[in-house]
């Protein structure tokens, strides 16, 4: 039988704000366990939570960014469970009216076409904490320092159809949180987590098929290895004369295979309920227009516009608009150098082999796209040839001054001065006597070739800072004339 | 409505309360005395009403994202039951 | 001295008639010769009192005094003091220091009261009776076995036994008012919003109100000017200006409109009560009051409401008690299963188990549409009831309660029973509308309350109606027979 697959994802974003969703305690990650656990996110007697305003704007920026409606008035509610790492006993979230209403994102597909992925809604909550369970003689240790920790719950429709068309939409939501810069999105830190509801059907089949929810898968490529594994699973349950049942599932990545979560049968009656420690949160559409007003530019426009305004390829644009953090270091860079295809080649290679030779992402890279755009343009601008401009790279990443004052101290400036450059000439063509009496000898087509030898004798004599072309010249006008 | 033992036994895991068989018991008759209290609003017509949040229809006031808390850890664990290395301490979470 | 007010010991503080620390040290030595007749007290204050009381002499001694500063109280305890047990009536946080304050007691201290220390309470403010906590029963001053009401009953019974001259409460559904009324005290909740709840041991957070236990109408306003105000870490707080609510006390009652809701004077309203409360009332006339018959048609629905709201956000705020970071913890859980459930077996009284089993049964799958949202809207019937009313009367009058104080064990088999001694406060909590309940009758030698409902923010009118009717009559300084 052909088998059609159905997936919905849910994905949690940590917002990326100073403070707590709810306390002012710090958000940051990392910190010593249970230090940046206020009175608030350790739910001590008679302590109330307050919103965060800024974790509102960031929900609402998202929601603009994927064209969703906004709800003019959005509900906290708490979700009901004992766990140790939620010290409330509920997690506040937001179950009946949400602030994020139905969107929409493109999708890349794997033939070049795009599809569509519907939003069904994006939700706050706040995270909860962490349980250790290593070296406590029996123990589990529980740090509460990510408790309160903003988070914005993205739910998809079932709308992708195989586990690449869902990390590319993850892929999709991980490009779009950063340009907003809502969210580090890294997914190795806990910041981006994905919830994979899974389900498969006859193709030709209308009614989706029971489906599991494997939770907490936090890289792209686990998303897609998850998937693909349960996918499989439940075919051959079904196909062996078995039922796929609706439960929790967790992808185990050394088995690649993902296993039930131990549940009791009723224990997933969350008793949700509206806050009555938190009002309703309500938006006015001024407060809408000047967080859209603010909105950077996205992806895909960025993508766009890289192609029509700097000329560059399909593949170039799409390269340098992957993340703002690449797109705007490019466009920084062009702006100095003037140049933008030069520039996209000089980021794409030169600097991207630094990077990648160095593990470092584009954030940290120690040579600011200033720096860069100048080295390039002392290249336009004749100051040093290129072969000398890849030379400068490596004492720039180390910091050993700007372009000018590396070329200054290093002396490479490019000789361009006629009479110098004659002086040279003349010293090399004195000293290979029997290569211009060859050269003058041969006839005209084979001429170029030989002329090959001249120019990198001045050139090495020059080391490498005499001006290619007007070597070029002045050698042809000594060899001809 | 009468309240049955199962619903008990249910209702008080999710509340995670311990009970024994005479508070199971003498909870059967409480609970439903006070349900069938509470059942009289099923008569109320509140078919045009709005469920009251806050009785002044307030709204949610947006605080600052500003960090204004320090670290109090020694203070909170002074109270609490059991604490190794900074983290509080329960039996083992099995996944 | 334990028969001033707290107007009349300001006076005397600022005379130099007496030190804060002379006062402080009486009221510390009545609560030790006395409390064990009462059972008011869960913690004493002895030593950090006599200290703040020593701070508050230096304060008037650089001339820096607020009219609280160097005066006695006292703090129900569900109100957290750094550094001072907070147990809210419960073995599950009977070795709870907090180490912050609540907003109230923050505000205290700023004025420089000296806390004596914290009042016996219903377990989590659960109950009418203060049969309910985990530091034993309370007695009323006015007699043996009597039941000072609840749930903040240690604060009036402390008050109205002058152990200390008046005390911070709650109220969530009567646990001001009710007390107040069968210990002869005045007691006020004010509006929903208007006290911070920051630090306040939560019950039900959309009813629960923090408010004043004293014998005055005008020792309550005194403590109203401390603790209103609006407060950035409550979300439900109002942000709006406090008036000094001493100011109006004085004002004329000439032409205030007093509306008596025909559904609290029923049949079934005790004739002698009805009487009583009506005499009461009578005077109010005699200062130029007009009096009308209102209805408020939905009361019936506000004990079934009530007891639907307040167990379920109860299920929830409590589950926050779990033996994990502070609070009572069971010996030698064997999994983290049974850590849960013995921690709050344990932990938790039987009352307070009642009403998380009834609030989760109410919340859980299936039920949230039929009950709580139900109540939720019933709510709003009834705040339209008081609305609809407010456009022809100022205040609503009424008795606080069926009748006065009844005997320990008398209503403890039944709890509905119990629930219904707050037939007539409840309601105004749902709304959200301060109340008042002032000594207004003797029945059978026991104090009975009248009790004064107002308009939203309306906290100044109650006090001042309250404060001109204790001008006009001595019901308020009644005393228990046989007080020492």
């Amino acid at each position: 039988m052909q088998w059609e697959v159905v997936i919905g994802l849910e994905v949690h974003v940590q917002l990326a704000t100073q403070s707590k969703i709810f306390s002012g305690a710090s958000a940051a990650f990392g910190a010593d366990p249970n230090t940046q656990a206020s009175a608030i996110d350790l739910a001590m007697p008679g302590m109330l939570p307050v919103l965060n305003g800024e974790a509102v704007r960031m929900a609402v920026c998202f929601g603009l960014a994927v064209n969703a409606e906004i709800a003019h008035r959005s509900v906290f509610d708490r979700k009901n469970y004992f766990y140790p790492d939620l010290p409330k006993g509920y997690q506040i979230s937001q179950m009946y009216a949400p602030i994020v209403g139905t969107g929409l994102v493109e999708i890349p597909l794997e033939n070049g076409e795009t599809k569509q992925v519907r939003i069904h809604h994006a939700h706050l909550e706040e995270d909860a904490g962490k349980s250790l369970h290593e070296d406590f003689h029996g123990m589990t240790g529980i740090d509460l320092n990510r408790a309160g920790t903003p988070l914005l719950e993205i739910v998809s429709d079932p709308d992708m159809r195989s586990a690449a068309e869902a990390v590319a939409y993850l892929r999709k939501i991980h490009s779009i949180v950063t340009y907003l810069g809502i969210s580090d999105g890294d997914m190795s830190q806990g910041s981006m987590r994905c919830d994979c509801n899974v389900s498969v059907r006859p193709v030709g089949q209308t009614e989706f098929g029971t489906r599991a929810e494997i939770k907490n898968v936090n890289s792209f490529r686990f998303v897609e290895k998850a998937i693909n594994a349960e996918v499989q699973r439940q075919i051959e349950l079904i196909e062996d004369g078995g039922r796929v049942i609706q439960e929790t599932r967790l992808y185990d990545p050394d088995a690649n295979e993902t296993r039930a979560m131990r549940t009791k049968e009723y224990a997933n009656d969350y008793r949700y309920f509206p806050d009555p420690d938190l009002l309703p949160v309500v938006i006015d559409d001024s407060y809408i227009q000047r967080l859209r007003d603010t909105l950077p530019e996205l992806p895909d426009e960025k993508r766009h516009r890289f192609t029509e305004n700097y000329s560059l390829s399909d593949y170039d644009a799409a390269v340098l608009s992957q993340t703002r953090a690449l797109a705007d270091y490019f466009e920084q860079v062009v702006e100095t150098s003037g140049d933008a295809k030069l520039s996209a080649n000089w980021v794409m290679v030169e600097l991207s082999r630094l990077l990648n030779q160095n593990d470092t992402p584009i954030e940290r890279c120690p040579i600011a796209a200033e720096s860069l755009g100048q080295l390039i343009q002392r290249i336009r601008d004749n100051t040093i040839s290129g072969k000398i401009a890849k030379q400068i790279l490596e004492p720039l990443w180390n910091g050993e001054g700007t372009p000018d004052q590396i070329i200054e101290k290093q002396g490479l400036k490019q000789v361009t001065d006629s009479g110098a450059i004659e002086q040279i000439v003349d010293e090399v063509l004195a000293n290979s006597q029997e290569q211009v009496d060859n050269y003058r000898a041969a006839p005209e087509d084979r001429r170029p070739k030989m002329l090959g030898f001249f120019v990198g004798q001045v050139m090495k004599a020059s080391k490498g800072k005499a001006n290619p072309a007007q070597v070029n010249d002045i050698l042809k006008q000594k060899l001809e004339g | 409505m009468a309240i049955s033992r199962e619903d008990i036994e249910k209702v008080a895991y999710l509340a995670r309360l311990q009970l024994d068989e005479a508070q199971t018991g003498a909870l059967e008759k409480d609970l439903t005395n006070i349900l069938n209290l509470v059942d009289q609003l099923q008569a109320a017509d509140t078919d045009a009403v709005q469920p009251m949040a806050h009785p002044l229809d307030a709204v949610q006031r947006l605080r600052a994202d500003a960090v204004t808390e320090s670290d109090q850890r020694a203070a909170f664990q002074a109270v609490a039951p059991a604490t190794e290395n900074g983290l509080y301490l329960v039996p083992r979470v099995i996944e | 001295m334990h028969d001033k007010t707290v107007t009349e010991l300001a006076a005397a503080l600022e005379q130099g008639e007496v030190s804060s620390v002379e006062l402080t040290q009486h009221f510390l030595k009545r609560i030790k010769e006395q409390d064990s007749r009462y059972n008011s007290f869960i913690t004493v204050n002895d030593e950090q009192a006599l200290f703040d009381a020593q701070a508050a002499d230096a304060r008037r001694a650089r001339g820096d005094a607020t009219p609280w500063t160097g005066i006695p109280f006292a703090h129900k305890d569900i109100f957290c003091t750094a550094g001072v047990r907070t147990t809210c009536g419960s073995r599950m946080l009977s070795n709870f220091v907090p180490p912050y304050d609540a907003t109230v007691a923050a505000r205290f201290k700023e004025a420089g009261a000296v806390c004596l220390g914290k009042t016996n309470m219903d377990e989590f403010a659960m109950g009418s009776s203060n049969e309910n906590s985990y530091f034993g029963k309370v007695t009323n001053p006015w007699g043996e076995g009597l039941v000072p009401g609840g749930s903040s009953g240690g604060s009036a019974a402390a008050v109205a036994a002058r152990l200390t001259p008046a005390a911070t409460a709650t109220d969530t559904g009567g646990s001001i008012r009710q007390p107040a009324s069968l210990c002869g005290i005045t007691g006020l909740k004010p509006t929903y919003g208007r006290v911070s709840r920051y630090g306040m041991v939560a019950f039900a957070s959309s009813l629960d109100q923090g408010g004043t236990m004293a014998r005055t109408a005008e020792d309550s306003a005194l403590m109203l000017n401390v603790m209103a105000g609006f407060d950035a870490k409550d979300s439900t707080s109002i942000d709006r200006p406090v008036p000094d609510y001493t100011a109006t006390l004085n004002d004329s009652l000439e032409g205030m409109r007093i509306g008596l809701p025909r559904e609290y004077f029923s049949d079934q309203l005790d004739p002698v009560v009805a009487q009583a409360i009506r005499d009461a009332i009578a005077e109010f006339e005699k200062m130029g009051a007009k009096v009308q018959e209102i209805d408020l048609p939905h009361s019936h629905l506000a004990v079934p409401a009530y007891y639907v709201i307040a167990p379920a956000e109860c299920s929830s705020n409590l589950s926050r008690f779990d033996g994990v970071r502070y609070g009572y913890r069971c010996d030698a859980p064997k999994d983290l299963e049974d850590l849960y459930m013995r921690s709050r077996a344990e932990g938790f009284g039987d009352e307070v188990k009642r009403r998380i089993l009834v609030g989760t049964y109410a919340l859980s799958a299936g039920f949230f549409d039929a009950y709580y949202l139900k109540a939720q809207k019933v709510r709003r019937l009834i705040q339209q009831d008081f609305i609809n009313a407010f456009k022809d009367v100022d205040v609503i009058m009424g008795p606080t309660t069926l009748a006065p104080a009844f005997r320990h064990g008398e209503k403890t088999d039944d709890p509905v029973t119990m629930y219904l001694e707050d037939i007539f406060t409840i309601s105004t909590n749902l709304a959200g509308l301060p109340g008042m309940s002032i000594p207004a009758a003797l029945i059978n030698g026991l104090p009975i309350g009248l009790q004064l409902t107002g308009n939203y923010f309306d906290e100044a009118r109650l006090l001042n109606a309250a404060h001109r009717f204790q001008q006009a009559t001595d019901w308020h300084l009644k005393t228990p027979a046989g007080l020492a």
